[in-house]
């Protein structure tokens, strides 16, 4: 069972009103049932979205599952996202990404038993001038090297 | 030396052109003030005769695209597009974040001129930052009485809201971006309708990229005949250009259209460093076919150059490749990111990314076969002008760019079963794999 809280249901329900039509809310929505939720998306959030929204759950699920931002498994707190992609790539973006995996000792994708990291590559961020870059939470940390990057990501508690 | 021409961005220096009084300090909403008392019909006149050209990809008429919209009474919208996903580009969130006021009072100028009471700013999700300064301008916009009923005392009503995406390359093209603003998977629409006619719910809308908005002020300021003035005949104006890759001083550098590529690199960007050399430039974002070096040293950075080369201006992001890479591995790269962003609607793209994908990457493990070649230029060929929209001929090109320029790299790494560049193979569709 999820259920959002008072808060995320007035925001979800002012969503509603935002915007020309009713469906455009499902993308906010959404965002604010992964907050509510430790930052992932299960049935059972899609389900309470449903009830609130009075939009079909295969309608909402159909938006969820198109979109990369919305995760669909749980993620460490600190989710480190490295740019793969070309600028980055030829600026060292490989071995950002393995020394990182390497100091956590996690793979790709997969949460650190702590629960704190979860590391994952993305493409392009739009930070291709100061690459190569990662993305933690809302952050974009920038001109990185792979020891500068880890006495970032050590700071993080 | 090589000099920018600072037109746009003459003030993005300064940190308080971020906030409204900094902003009207400096020139700011004056132009807002000119063009209500102007008829809107005159702007939009104006604007064709600049000859100003989306700066988002297409480089279509900006005037000529906002004739299309049906001349009656009926509500249409403004739609800025600031999804900015293509590869290699990062000049919009600079604007968002140096200049939000410049781009709001671009759309507001613009909202009047179509008559519009209500634009939308998508800003993709990740741009955490443009959205929190956009917000914030938005605010002061209305508060100061810009946007909102009867804006400055002309009667004209309108409405701004942002609206963020969710992480998907394609909901930048406008169709796409269409259907995420509708709350719907960012799937591309078939055209026409164009949106100009039939967009957001099926009303007429019009979408541009946040610099070809912001570039409507400085029509209005300067008059069409000073902007057609600046860049070349075809291709007026200035252009914030995304340098990146393998270049000292990585950065946006605004220059009028025309500017030399080789200016652009050795100059604004310092060139290479030491014992480096040139090897290939992707002059629009990495959906413009790759030029060699030979190319790239005769370049121009305008429209037409670039299209007589086979190649595009796009949205202006310039991706510097020098000798140390392997260019198999560079299009492996780009391979998987167009297979990852393909939205699944149409066969040849959905199929044809996958493939693509698939063998550069076989090749890049070492297990290429002498066929997969000319199989990439094949996959490739069928990929192109069969689509709902242009993001599979985006990810064919490239491919046949690099296979044809730099067809050596890539015979050596099936033959050998390793980089000519690099002297190994590598393993799995991620890089990081490919180093364990
Ligand atoms: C796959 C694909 C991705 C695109 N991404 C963007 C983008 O991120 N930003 C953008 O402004 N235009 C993008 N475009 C171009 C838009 O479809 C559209 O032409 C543009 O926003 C129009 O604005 P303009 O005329 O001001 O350039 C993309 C096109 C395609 C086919
Ligand atoms: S060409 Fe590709 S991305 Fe575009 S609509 Fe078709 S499948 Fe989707
Ligand atoms: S390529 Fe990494 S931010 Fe653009």
């Amino acid at each position: 069972m999820f259920q959002l809280s008072p808060e995320g249901k007035e925001q979800v329900l002012s969503e509603l009103k935002r915007y020309e039509a009713k469906q455009s809310a499902v993308l906010p929505a959404l965002y604010i049932g992964q907050r509510e939720n430790k930052g992932f998306i299960t049935p059972a959030v899609i389900q309470e979205l449903s009830k609130v929204m009075e939009i079909p759950e295969s309608q909402i699920n159909e938006v969820f599952t198109f979109y990369t931002m919305y995760n669909k498994k749980n993620v460490g707190k600190y989710h480190v996202q490295i740019c793969r992609t070309l600028s980055c790539m030829i600026n060292g973006a490989d071995e950002l990404a393995a020394h990182i995996c390497n100091e956590l000792n996690v793979k790709l994708d997969q949460m650190t038993p702590d629960g704190r990291f979860t590391v994952s590559e993305v493409e392009c961020l739009g930070s291709c001038g100061t690459a190569p870059m990662m993305q933690i939470g809302n952050k974009y940390f920038e001109n990185l090297t792979p020891e500068s990057a880890m006495n970032l990501i050590r700071t993080m508690k | 030396m090589a000099q920018e021409t600072k037109y746009l961005s003459e003030f993005y220096h300064l940190p308080e052109f971020k906030g409204l009084t900094g902003y009207k300090k400096n020139g700011g909403y004056a132009d807002l003030v000119k063009a209500l008392k102007m008829p809107p019909q005159l702007i939009i006149d104006e604007v064709k005769a600049s000859g100003l050209r989306g700066r988002g990809g297409a480089g279509f008429s900006t005037g000529m695209k906002w004739g299309f919209l049906p001349k009656n009474n009926e509500p249409r919208y403004l739609l800025c597009n600031a999804d900015e996903g293509e590869p290699g580009t990062f000049k919009d969130r600079m604007m968002m974040e140096k200049a939000p006021h410049q781009l709001i009072e671009g759309m507001i100028i613009s909202a009047f001129a179509i008559g519009s009471k209500k634009s939308y700013i998508y800003v993709r999700g990740e741009y955490d930052e443009s959205i929190a300064t956009l917000e914030v301008a938005i605010r002061e916009a209305y508060t100061a009485g810009y946007l909102g009923k009867n804006i400055l005392g002309s009667g004209f009503d309108h409405d701004m809201d942002i609206y963020r995406g969710a992480g998907a390359y394609i909901c930048g093209e406008e169709t796409g971006m269409i259907s995420s603003l509708e709350g719907l998977k960012g799937q591309p629409k078939l055209k026409p309708p164009f949106p100009a006619v039939q967009g957001y719910l099926k009303k007429p809308t019009i979408v541009n990229n946040v610099e070809t908005l912001a570039v409507v002020k400085y029509v209005i300021r300067d008059g069409a005949a000073h902007y057609k003035k600046m860049g070349t005949e075809k291709s007026a104006g200035t252009k914030l250009f995304s340098l990146s890759g393998n270049i000292t001083k990585p950065g946006n550098y605004e220059v009028p259209l025309g500017f030399p590529l080789k200016d652009m690199i050795y100059g604004l960007g310092g060139g290479f460093k030491p014992g480096r050399k040139l090897k290939a430039v992707i002059p629009g974002g990495s959906s413009a076919p790759v030029l060699n070096a030979e190319e790239s040293e005769k370049a121009l950075m305008d429209y037409e150059n670039l299209a007589q080369m086979g190649s595009m201006l796009g949205s202006g992001a310039i991706i510097v490749i020098d000798d140390s890479q392997c260019m198999v591995q560079c299009l492996a790269n780009l391979t998987h990111f167009y297979h990852h962003e393909s939205c699944g609607q149409c066969t040849p793209c959905r199929e044809g990314t996958g493939w693509l994908d698939k063998i550069t990457h076989s090749i890049l493990s070492g297990q290429g076969r002498l066929q997969d070649i000319e199989l990439l230029l094949k996959i490739s060929d069928n990929m192109k002008g069969r689509t709902i929209c242009a993001l599979s001929d985006a990810a064919a090109l490239p491919v046949i760019s690099f296979v044809t320029k730099f067809r050596d790299e890539f015979e050596f790494f099936v033959r050998e079963g390793k980089s000519k560049i690099k002297g190994t193979a590598y393993k799995g569709t991620s890089h990081v794999e490919m180093h364990h």
